[in-house]
């Protein structure tokens, strides 16, 4: 059952990190596992509450959905159900959905005799998504510092705590977070650009091979990274991406409290030029 | 026993080169026309080796990628210049205040006039420069695709990335009938252009545009460590060899197609994976260019616009109305 044609030889047992031979099962296309059990687990729970929490909210505007965290008072403590219990309950089922996924994805890999290159730099996403919600929390002293899940008000969030300190465009980790992502979708359309060019040359071309990568970036940029380098550099790129972005919201608040146009006074204040 | 170089299989990751290729160098795919541009000895370098190619070299370069290098160096110096000029040729205040000196467009009054050079005109030249030497570079990415007997999909991408560059310096002022609304070149200069238009236009979060552009930005990011982290996961079966793995698939074809099918149900192929991921990256800047040409030429104010058409919320008027800046501009015209 929706079983690619070769895919037959590949489904083997072991290769599983918890369980054993127990949860080493398909459904349909999805490999299953333990962390397959726990994420649909956290994934039920987690989703069914954000339904609960929309229903005794006052839209069904998915737009305008919002689930807060607790106010600033309760701090680090439990919140009642409907004044942010709900998003703390939430928080706990995404991050056990979220690293469920992630430890499947290293089972799959191993029975696959590949690499963890995947389930790593989903783990840098989750690393940015934990700082966001429980590491600064946590730092700063209350859950009502994380962002509440709905689409308009997390953006409300991000708009309203980067004005906090005053323009957050000056924060130098941001800087290299959006430097990161920038760099990540231009080489991007650089490599799938030139892998497409390749394989549909114009018409009575044939098809080149891999070699003409090379010769195309030396003839444009003097330097051809490569067909394994690329995919390196992507990699490290797009984690780089996320980590900086933890980094940037981790330094606002625990650790710099003012505008971050001013942190940069230190280099005007350098003795050199004084 | 607890073997974590079984588990994790740390000899499997290829994050670096362990050797360095050593003997003849490539000259390059055989060009179908121009073969005399192709210039310089190749050379080779140890650090690019560990993580690519060592190879550096030969390039080339013909009438349109010189004519496009000289209209770079232009608008560099017109600009370093200009920004050298306003510390008063002092060196030592140029390097320390450099990231916040810019070259600012001329000033609301001048509209689409041409100011004197002092007053927004060096602007205007540096952005006539960049712009021309941006587009023969663009021919140049065409042409070196053609003369490889290629398709030219990094031309059209490029072009893409080209499009928000235009509306941002060039077509958003021409239709808000004002150079002022132009970008300054500069650090942190450019950084306050951005933060003051979203600020200006009811914030940029709330326009939609904005909002696709940011998802194709993170879909991106998302898609390279997806498709990076499956080639080289999948490297000791050459999947790097990606045009050989999508014409006559082999096992890294199939185990990297297979992983993702396993985890999400789906699965690109060697092909298709960077269909996505151009069209990804093309998206991020045409949606992007599309949702700065409305901002202020179509839509005033993304928030009142959002609340008008039910998306954002009506938040409570905590301070006392004050009257939009923008709607003062005839009395403070000179």
């Amino acid at each position: 059952m929706s079983m690619l044609h070769f895919e037959h030889k590949y489904r083997v047992r072991g290769g599983t990190l918890v369980g054993g031979d127990l949860f080493d099962f398909w459904a349909g296309p999805f490999y299953v596992g333990f962390f397959g059990v726990t994420t649909i687990f956290f994934t039920l729970i987690g989703t069914a509450l954000i339904i609960y929490g929309a229903a005794i909210g006052p839209t069904w505007n998915v737009w305008r959905i919002s689930i807060a965290p607790p106010d600033l008072r309760y701090g680090l403590g439990f919140a009642p159900m409907r004044a942010g219990g709900l998003w703390q309950w939430i928080t706990f089922c995404a991050i056990g959905a979220f690293v469920s996924w992630d430890l499947r994805m290293v089972e799959i890999a191993r029975k696959l005799g590949m690499g963890l290159h995947a389930p790593f730099a989903f783990a840098c996403a989750i690393l940015a998504y934990v700082t966001l919600e429980v590491i600064r929390p946590l730092l700063m002293g209350a859950w009502g510092n994380a962002f509440p899940y709905g689409i308009i008000s997390h953006l409300d969030w991000v708009s309203n705590v980067g004005y906090q300190y005053l323009q957050f465009h000056y924060n130098p980790a941001h800087m290299i977070a959006v430097t990161f992502f920038f760099t990540t979708t231009l080489i991007l359309a650089m490599h799938g650009g030139v892998i497409l060019s390749s394989l549909n040359p114009p018409p009575g071309e044939p098809v080149k091979p891999g070699a003409y990568e090379d010769s195309f970036f030396r003839d444009l940029i003097v330097y051809s990274i490569g067909p394994l380098g690329i995919h390196r550099l992507g990699w490290f790129c797009a984690i780089n991406a996320g980590v900086w972005s933890a980094i940037c919201i981790v330094l606002s608040g625990p650790f710099w409290t003012r505008g971050w146009p001013e942190w940069w006074s230190w280099w005007l204040n350098l003795p050199f030029w004084n | 026993m607890f073997d974590y170089r079984t588990t994790f299989g740390v000899e499997y990751q290829n994050l670096f080169n362990r050797t360095q290729i050593e003997g003849k160098l490539d000259k390059g795919a055989p060009l179908e026309w121009g073969m005399e541009n192709r210039r310089g000895k190749p050379s080779t370098s140890f650090l690019f080796g560990l993580i690519g190619s060592q190879q550096v070299g030969p390039y080339y370069l013909g009438a349109t990628g010189l004519a496009s290098l000289i209209c770079g160096l232009i608008a560099f110096e017109i600009i370093g210049l200009n920004l050298f000029a306003s510390v008063g040729w002092d060196p030592v205040q140029f390097i320390r205040q450099l990231p916040w000196l810019g070259l600012q467009p001329p000033a609301p009054a001048w509209g689409l006039h041409i100011p004197p050079l002092a007053q927004g005109g060096w602007w205007l030249m540096a952005g006539f420069f960049l712009t021309t030497s941006i587009l023969l570079w663009w021919v140049r990415v065409y042409r070196r695709a053609r003369a490889l007997g290629m398709g030219t999909h990094v031309a059209w991408a490029f072009a893409s990335a080209i499009w928000l560059y235009l509306v941002d310096g060039f077509l958003r002022p021409l239709l808000m009938g004002s150079w002022s609304e132009g970008v300054p070149f500069g650090i942190f200069p450019h950084l306050d252009w951005t933060a003051s238009l979203s600020i200006r236009y009811g914030n940029l979060y709330y326009d939609p545009f904005h909002m696709l552009s940011i998802v194709f930005l993170y879909g991106s990011t998302l898609l390279f460590a997806m498709h990076g982290g499956t080639i080289l996961a999948t490297s000791r079966y050459w999947a790097e060899r990606e045009i050989e793995q999508a014409t006559d698939p082999g096992t890294a074809a199939e185990r990297g197609g297979i992983f993702w099918r396993w985890v999400m149900g789906f699965n690109a192929t060697f092909e298709s994976i960077h269909r996505w991921a151009v069209w990804f990256a093309i998206l991020c800047t045409l949606t992007g260019g599309i949702g700065i040409l409305l901002t202020g030429t179509v839509v005033d104010n993304w928030y009142l616009w959002g609340v008008k058409h039910g998306f954002a919320p009506e938040y409570p008027r905590v301070y006392a109305p004050i009257t939009d800046p923008g709607l003062l501009r005839a009395a403070v015209q000179p």
